[in-house]
């Protein structure tokens, strides 16, 4: 079963005052999960999404021009910073992974439990239709 | 297309499927004689790969087990000969070593590995991958496509598959004694996932996938020729022949979802399900029934019924409290419920769906039939509510399409 594991920042994240060997505990840590999900044919896809200052948001009426929006809803509390697309074999190895993300070292080397969206991909339908 | 480019295409396919057929006996015979699974895999793939390349122009050869056999332990030989390479060593004793000479004949070899690939030392998921490959014959990029993974993915899963094999020394040999059961079990678990694999993406806006189910029914007639006197695998073959007779009827014409009792029985394959109805015929009457024999005397009460009304409820009622039993699962269960309903009414089924919240939290399936069976009772509002949480939790697209379809039909009356 495919999922979207989605690792949510703040707006605010004040991930810019970590020092660096916090900034590379955590991205040790991930790469290692990341190698993990490779090694064992789980991972499909796997990408971190540029900051809040390169987005745009587009709206249209398919007739006039599009309304473009430079940076993310003032109101967001939290934007996706990046995303896994994984098939594995149960939603209990998907927590886990999302788990073992949301423990990723923060500042100091504490855990940064930031929250991890967990979503499933939809599939076909079941066979006992 | 020209006569002579049908020609290369028909011997192209010809080629292919006797290449599928050839595939796990060449495995074995390497695995025999050599030992090493994961290698020998490797080396039989190369030599599929060059089979499929020269035979649909040069011809087949005389001997095309021969010739793959040669070719894969050629490769073996050139593998065993990297690695020793990297580990500075040159001793190739074991590849040059003498084969058996007692082998068993190719089909009782074919068994053998279709055991190992499904041996409980891997996931479900590994087994699937690995049979398909090794037994079945289809190429890592066939497999990638009909499970929608980059073909990486599946590569590195296949690799993981035969290291753990290879890591747990599990020896190639038929398994004995009290192994017996749960072995052969642990197969025909794996086989079904794959039937079942196939016949849920046989639904919908689907890419073009490799017809998995198709792939399921020919490994179980190769297993049930094999064991014609286990119950169970003739079970399986009869359960997915009688369930996949009812493909053709299973959507309609922009791929949605057409439940059971509306489907139109004149598009079910009547020759499949008479092929299917015949096999169980000649295991129902022996000893202690199992699983598979069960739901398919279920899936055969289904298309022997002219009409949806015509269904033997009762029947089917016996049949899913025996299964229930054996089985304990609750999903078992709600399907008592739902010909518990067909019998004593809507009502009667609701009841039967109570103390299943606990054993089935949250699963939509749950929802959806209460919501059916609250439709049926009517009581629309309670049934909108409950189809609306089916669609919500469901993680099939088909099957939301469906259940919203339903409960905006129960709001527009």
């Amino acid at each position: 079963m495919k999922y979207l594991i989605m690792m949510m920042q703040s707006p605010d994240d004040p991930v810019q005052e970590w020092t660096p060997d916090d900034v590379q505990a955590s991205w040790a840590h991930m790469q290692q999960i990341h190698r993990e999900m490779t090694e064992a044919g789980e991972l499909i896809a796997a990408e971190k999404l540029a900051g809040p200052e390169a987005t745009k948001i587009v709206a249209s009426d398919g007739v006039t021009a599009p309304v473009i929006t430079d940076g993310v809803y003032p109101e967001a509390k939290e934007l996706l910073a990046g995303f896994w697309m994984v098939d594995v074999d149960s939603e209990q190895r998907a927590i886990e992974i999302a788990a073992r993300t949301s423990a990723a070292p923060g500042p100091g080397g504490a855990p940064a439990r930031k929250p991890i969206v967990l979503r499933p991909i939809m599939a076909a339908p079941p066979p006992e239709w | 297309m020209s006569s002579a480019a049908t020609g290369v295409v028909s011997i192209a396919a010809d080629v292919d499927g006797l290449l599928r057929i050839l595939t796990p006996q060449v495995l074995a015979t390497l695995v025999r004689r050599y030992g090493d699974f994961a290698d020998a895999e490797d080396a039989v793939q190369e030599a599929l790969l060059a089979a499929a390349t020269q035979w649909p122009t040069d011809g087949v050869p005389a001997n095309p087990r021969g010739w793959l056999v040669t070719v894969a332990v050629r490769r073996l030989t050139d593998i065993r000969r990297a690695d020793a390479a990297r580990r500075h060593r040159e001793d190739l004793a074991a590849v040059r070593g003498p084969a058996t000479p007692a082998e068993p004949s190719n089909q009782d070899d074919s068994l053998v590995l279709l055991f190992l690939c499904c041996h409980p030392v891997l996931t479900p998921g590994s087994a699937i991958t690995l049979t398909l490959r090794a037994v079945g014959g289809l190429t890592t990029a066939e497999i990638a496509t009909a499970f929608l993974v980059p073909e990486d993915t599946m590569a590195k899963r296949i690799s993981r598959a035969k290291q753990r094999i290879k890591a747990s020394r599990v020896p190639f040999r038929m398994p004995t004694g009290q192994e017996w059961t749960g072995r052969l079990r642990a197969v025909l678990h794996v086989l079904y996932l794959i039937f079942n694999e196939g016949y849920a993406a046989s639904t919908g806006p689907q890419v073009a996938r490799a017809d998995l189910s198709s792939e399921a029914v020919r490994l179980v007639r190769a297993l049930q020729r094999a064991l014609p006197d286990e119950p169970e695998v003739t079970g399986l073959l009869a359960l997915m022949l009688l369930t996949d007779a009812r493909r053709p009827a299973r959507t309609g014409p922009h791929g949605e979802l057409v439940p059971l009792a509306e489907q139109d029985r004149t598009r079910w394959n009547q020759a499949q399900i008479g092929d299917g109805v015949a096999l169980l015929t000649t295991v129902l009457p022996r000893r202690a029934i199992g699983e598979y024999q069960l739901q398919a005397a279920i899936a055969a009460l289904h298309d022997e019924a002219a009409t949806a009304e015509q269904t033997d409820w009762p029947q089917i009622l016996a049949l899913y409290r025996l299964l229930e039993r054996m089985t304990g699962n609750p999903m078992v269960t709600l399907n008592c419920a739902i010909a518990l309903a067909m019998i004593d009414g809507p009502t009667a089924g609701l009841a039967a769906l109570t103390g299943l919240d606990t054993r089935l939290p949250g699963h939509h399936r749950l929802d959806a039939v209460r919501a059916h069976l609250l439709e049926l009772a009517g009581d629309p509002d309670g049934a909108i509510t409950h189809y609306l949480r089916a669609a919500g939790r469901t993680t099939s697209l088909a099957e939301r399409d469906y259940l919203t379809g339903k409960a905006a039909h129960l709001r527009r009356p």
